[in-house]
């Protein structure tokens, strides 16, 4: 009689497992098809890029300015701008953002006010990029007149990335044990000796990744930079940095008008010749192997760090 | 202000003092941590202090190089005098950087930096401004030596501090606060993070070291207390229980407090 019950009490159980299993199953296979859409999504257009794209990537492609024939378009300007408007965007960002990550980390009290900063460097990272369009064109293109150049475009990204290296620089601070700092704190060493002798160097690898995802989002930027009024159509390069008459540098490229590659992108999706959009699909690419080339980087500074550095 | 506790053992009526407690409260904010404790600290002895967790041993040993400056709300009243120039360390116009610079501390897990060996030990002395490389090397030397960690690193200087073993990382965080030629060291439960053979080289290292350098250290071990101190402080909820010479307050203590937690009765 009890072997019986204890039978079926197992059955039940049996049952009741593989009820819950169902379940499992179920939520495994909506799980895979929600990843699917996400990932699919993004390499299925990839490729459609690259199908459309593919029969310009030739030399000639990198090598050539615009050009009303789309065979013989290239993307040169708006490669050599993007390229600038990072550097100038970098130059900007990196200083003022690590400056500020630490002040707030190491020297700031903490109290209400700080608080509140921190609340809002966050918000900053969420204002959408437009408006900094907006901001910058009244103040860096005509308030301090630097017109619609390569340092109004670059400091506008600069001011958009800003937020990220700030939260990125607390966070790699924060995450230095305190049994360190008191440390170096305990032989007699002031704020400044604590960070520059230790803050800043075992944080420098958690920056650095802050830094380059903060200009791989910079570098698909397009609203803000159309705002400022670059010009779609550039058959020029700015004037080279360097030159063989005294002073041999020149900072005139900063002032030049210029294009991006986001730009010149949508300015061939705009056309109406088909011919233009194989050249978008191949700046599409380029502008997308660019990012994740960054990203990578990033990922892979990290992994170097974290095996130097462990706690 | 109540009386200091005189020690009783007449072989150390002679000690000078190397500073002073003084009616010593602490406050983290509103919390009163630390309540009128006043106790000497005897030149080159090793004072223990002893107690349950939570009893403020940990705050009072903060105390002498200001950590708790570094953290917003502390606040101490009272005095640590420090001899011969009779400095009360604690004042608001005695920097905290000169009491460090003063007072070494070994914490309570070691603490390497990821730098080098050398440059762990160097650190105090770069602080400090030395650049010369040959008086570096030679103070670091003294100091590994002092540390007994010489001869195991002598010919790993510029390798990570990272991949030398939990003791010698202990020691050499002892080389650390030893290069700087400190008045008193101070250890923060040094050996708690370590395996009994690293700790037993630990705890000779104090007893050598007292020659030299007035040392005060925080332990939960009451063995080791009774090992390595030549005076013991048990404090128990923030204050001073019992202050006396270590024999006496292990053999025949005064106070029944002190004898409970000593024979494990309590704590």
């Amino acid at each position: 009689m009890a072997a019986v019950t204890h039978e079926q009490n197992l059955a039940a159980l049996r049952a009741l497992i593989a009820n819950h299993k169902r379940k499992d199953v179920a939520f495994g296979v909506v799980g895979l098809c929600c990843m699917m859409v996400g990932v699919v999504t993004l390499v299925v257009l990839f490729i459609d890029l690259l199908i459309d794209g593919h029969g310009r990537f030739t030399w000639n492609f990198f090598t050539s300015f615009p050009s009303r024939r789309a065979e013989q378009a290239g993307i040169l300007s708006a490669l050599v701008g993007t390229f600038l408007v990072m550097l100038v965007t970098m130059v900007a960002a990196v200083p003022l953002g690590v400056a500020a990550g630490i002040y707030l980390e190491e020297y700031a009290r903490k109290n209400w006010v700080t608080d509140l900063i921190e609340v809002n460097v966050t918000n900053l990272a969420g204002v959408p990029s437009i408006v900094y369009g907006l901001l910058a064109l009244g103040l860096f293109v005509y308030m301090l007149g630097f017109g619609q150049s390569i340092l109004s475009a670059g400091l506008t990204l600069a001011l958009l990335i800003l937020p990220v290296i700030i939260v990125a620089t607390r966070e790699s601070i924060r995450a230095i044990p305190s049994a360190i700092r008191e440390a170096a704190y305990a032989v007699g060493a002031t704020k400044w000796q604590v960070t520059s002798d230790h803050v800043l160097p075992y944080s420098i690898g958690g920056i650095m990744t802050g830094v380059i995802i903060g200009l791989a989002r910079a570098i698909g930027e397009t609203a803000p930079i159309i705002t400022i009024g670059a010009l779609t159509f550039i058959a020029f390069l700015p004037p080279a940095p360097l030159s063989t008459q005294p002073p041999f540098i020149s900072f005139e490229w900063l002032m030049s008008p210029f294009t991006v590659l986001p730009i010149q992108m949508f300015n061939w999706v705009s056309r109406p010749d088909p011919a233009f959009h194989y050249n978008a699909a191949a700046t599409g690419v380029v502008i997308i192997v660019l990012t994740l080339a960054m990203n990578g980087l990033a990922i892979w500074l990290r992994y170097r760090i974290r095996q130097r550095i462990k706690w | 202000m109540a009386a200091v506790m005189k020690p009783t053992s007449p072989q150390d009526e002679q000690v000078a003092l190397k500073a002073e407690v003084r009616n010593f409260n602490f406050y983290y904010g509103t919390y009163h941590a630390l309540k009128a404790i006043s106790m000497p600290i005897h030149e080159r002895r090793v004072t223990a202090l002893i107690g349950p967790s939570g009893c403020g041993k940990s705050t009072l040993l903060r105390s002498f190089n200001r950590m708790h400056d570094l953290y917003p709300g502390n606040r101490y009243e009272g005095e640590i005098r420090l001899f011969p120039d009779n400095t009360n360390l604690l004042s608001p116009s005695v920097d905290p950087i000169e009491v460090r610079m003063r007072i070494s501390m070994v914490f309570q897990k070691p603490n390497p930096f990821p730098k080098s060996i050398f440059e762990n030990v160097a650190y105090g002395l770069r602080v400090r401004g030395e650049r010369n490389k040959r008086r570096l090397e030679e103070r670091v030397e003294q100091a590994l030596r002092d540390a007994a960690l010489w001869d195991e690193a002598k010919d790993r200087l510029d390798d990570l501090a990272f991949n030398l073993s939990g003791g010698q990382q202990q020691r050499l965080c002892i080389a650390r606060a030893l290069a700087t030629d400190p008045e008193i060291l101070l250890f923060d439960e040094p050996t708690s993070a370590l395996d009994p053979i690293a700790t037993a080289s630990i705890e000779e290292l104090v007893s050598d070291l007292k020659h030299r350098v007035t040392i005060l250290i925080v332990t939960h071990n009451m063995q080791q207390a009774a090992r390595v101190s030549d005076y013991t402080a048990y404090m128990y909820l923030g204050e001073l229980v019992e202050f006396d010479v270590t024999d006496t307050i292990f053999i025949k203590p005064k106070r029944k407090e002190t004898e409970d937690y000593i024979t494990g009765r309590f704590g």
